[in-house]
């Protein structure tokens, strides 16, 4: 079966030829329908970026190259106009804070219905139908008063879900979460992380989760993609990777979450910080924070090398003739 | 250790904010901090757990007075603190000390880290000339280097923004560390090195914390005992150990449920609390947490709980009447 989305050599780079910083490098990936792929990562790794680039949201200073291939359509290759008619109705995207990315002037009852007049051609009094039924979907009580609040009227919790009602409106083939929950207190992050998992199975709708939780991703991903600096270090799926991690960055986060530490009092940390893209490393991006590190390491970029079922790691410790080529999962 | 007599003792707080009123209308409050009693001992760690919006961030601030609490008595060191003079607070302000959430909006982005060091000095009246040495010394501690001193914030990310956050904050050696979500908005690999440095310089420097925090992994690993606040009430404290394992408050249950899980097929019963935090203008009668709670009885709609002992805790649940 041909995957839905599917990623190849995806680069991003921003600024001109003097002050060129390559962001992202050599990413690929694919999503099957009804497939849940989290992509996981520290914040500077190029994981929204990502995202950004594959709905076509990034500003002119961005260049981007490479496939983005959704239902077999070429979507780099796209006019602005012809994108217009893909977003929102085949791919839609909810971002971290419902907080700033409602507009404060519109209804909510407005906002949501403003995606599918532009996609639906609904008459209004059918597109008012919708909205209601979308909102007591996604869990909203009294959506015949809420139709007629203003966003600032609502908490965090009811605003994601107002968001996740205006992804879901023209019942998106992929969905684009960019930290959904971030925001949100425990309590309500497990009722919006519910509802996603809800839809999912009933529009067997693609999910892309971008988060740096990696308990989220438990709940929520079939598989996962680990990114740092801008590379992608590790996939494979969701408890292969969690339970037998294979690339040290994955290790070392996995072991600096409080969880891990339970009996010992110190926490394991992963020393230095992220680098930034003007000091990318040569070699392994992560070799000067790895407590693996070899002399090959800083010198030669590792492969993103296949290793077991679905699962593919960019690391030198998993390379026995140390030239594997590089693989497309 | 100094059992016999608590380093801070909270009695009765509470913080209202008044709401604007209309001639003839009664006043209206936002009860953020309702009658909360705490105690701390000298080198203990006190987390506070609870959803955005319960008062635990105002109950830090009001404890340091940084807000005037409406009512209660916070005893310091076996001082009132609470009648205390402005002035006299000053004084007092030396040996309590808070740690802010975000590094990026609590340094002067105009001021070199030495002038931001050197501020708490200047404003507790320490001789100039031991300015350096304190300013070198805390800076060494918290795993920043001597030359750091003459760069300015934005040259720095955002572990070691923290780190210079927590030196200000321990120069002058406070005995009480109130931290307000130190380590919410930082990366995980970032965030295990703060929690790390936060434990040694307990260690060393005999610091107490209060460490009030969302994120129940992070305070399950810090604390020794934990409170957990709803709707600016504490519905219950107590062990760090027991209270993980035996969670007894619905609430308590329902809030360490909807922690993610660490692996997809680990098969935990969750409680998903229905709806959002009530508003504090206008707070539920009875429980405070009757609309949500699932095991919900008469008695809760028009009763409210006090805090009782039970398994050696402190919880406010009629289930345990």
């Amino acid at each position: 079966m041909k995957p839905l989305l599917e990623v190849d050599n995806l680069c991003i780079s921003f600024g001109n030829q003097a002050t060129m910083r390559h962001v992202v490098e050599n990413v690929s990936f694919h999503v099957h329908a009804g497939e849940s792929l989290g992509i996981v990562g520290e914040s500077g790794c190029g994981k929204s970026i990502t995202s950004l680039a594959i709905m076509r949201l990034l500003g002119g200073n961005s260049r981007v190259s490479g496939q983005i291939r959704l239902n077999n359509k070429e979507l780099l290759s796209l006019s602005e106009n012809q994108m217009r008619t893909i977003r929102g109705k085949d791919t839609a995207m909810i971002f971290q804070d419902p907080m700033t990315s409602l507009n404060p002037l519109l209804t909510i009852g407005k906002q949501i219905g403003e995606v599918m007049e532009q996609h639906d051609n609904l008459p209004r009094d059918e597109v008012k139908k919708c909205v209601l039924e979308l909102l007591t979907r996604v869990g909203i009580p009294r959506a015949d008063e809420i139709y007629h609040e203003y966003p600032h009227r609502l908490s965090g919790g009811m605003r994601q879900r107002v968001m996740i009602a205006m992804a879901i409106a023209c019942q998106p083939l992929l969905l684009l979460a960019d930290e959904p929950t971030t925001a949100l207190d425990v309590t309500i992050q497990a009722q919006i992380l519910d509802l996603l998992q809800k839809i999912r199975k009933e529009n067997r709708m693609a999910l892309i989760m971008i988060t740096h939780d990696l308990g989220v991703v438990a709940e929520v991903c079939d598989r996962v993609m680990v990114m740092y600096a801008g590379q992608v270090m590790e996939t494979a799926d969701v408890r292969t990777l969690l339970r037998t991690p294979m690339h040290p960055y994955t290790k070392a986060l996995m072991m600096s979450r409080p969880q891990s530490a339970k009996e010992n009092r110190r926490l394991n940390t992963i020393p230095g910080s992220v680098p930034s893209p003007e000091h990318f490393p040569n070699g392994c991006r992560f070799a000067p924070r790895c407590d693996q590190v070899m002399p090959i390491c800083y010198e030669k970029t590792p492969a993103l090398a296949p290793a077991g079922e679905g699962s593919a790691c960019r690391c030198w410790l998993y390379d026995e003739n140390k030239e594997s080529k590089e693989v497309l999962v | 250790m100094n059992a016999s007599r608590p380093l801070l003792e909270v009695k009765g707080l509470q913080k209202w904010f008044p709401l604007s009123r209309g001639f003839l209308q009664s006043s209206r409050f936002v009860r953020a901090v309702n009658n909360v009693d705490l105690i701390m001992r000298k080198g203990e760690t006190v987390g506070i757990v609870g959803e955005s919006g319960c008062g635990k961030s105002t109950l830090g601030r009001c404890i340091l007075r940084l807000i005037e609490p409406t009512d209660g008595e916070i005893w310091f060191n076996g001082t009132n603190v609470s009648s205390l003079s402005k002035q006299a607070m000053h004084k007092y302000r030396r040996n309590m000390q808070m740690i802010f959430q975000n590094p990026y909006d609590t340094l002067n982005p105009k001021h070199r880290i030495r002038k931001i060091l050197s501020e708490p000095l200047i404003a507790h009246r320490v001789p100039k000339e031991e300015h350096e040495t304190l300013m070198v010394n805390i800076l060494e501690r918290v795993g920043l280097r001597k030359e750091h001193l003459e760069r300015f914030p934005h040259e720095f990310s955002g572990g070691q923004r923290q780190r210079i956050c927590i030196a200000r904050a321990l120069i002058l050696g406070p005995e009480l560390v109130i931290a307000d979500e130190a380590v919410s908005a930082l990366d995980v690999s970032i965030q295990s090195q703060i929690l790390n440095l936060l434990q040694d310089l307990q260690e060393q420097m005999g610091l107490t914390y209060l460490f009030i925090s969302h994120d129940l992994s992070v305070v399950q690993h810090i604390s020794d005992r934990v409170a957990v606040m709803y709707l600016g009430e504490i519905v219950e404290m107590g062990d760090k150990q027991s209270f993980f394992q035996k969670p007894l408050h619905p609430y308590s249950q329902a809030l360490l449920s909807a922690v993610p899980k660490n692996d997809p097929d680990e098969n935990r019963e969750r409680i998903i609390l229905q709806g959002d935090l009530p508003s504090p203008t206008n707070p539920p009668s009875g429980c405070k947490f009757h609309q949500r709670c699932h095991v919900a009885m008469e008695k809760c709609k028009t009763e409210a709980p006090l805090l009782k002992e039970v398994e050696g805790r402190q919880v406010a649940c009629h289930l345990y009447a």
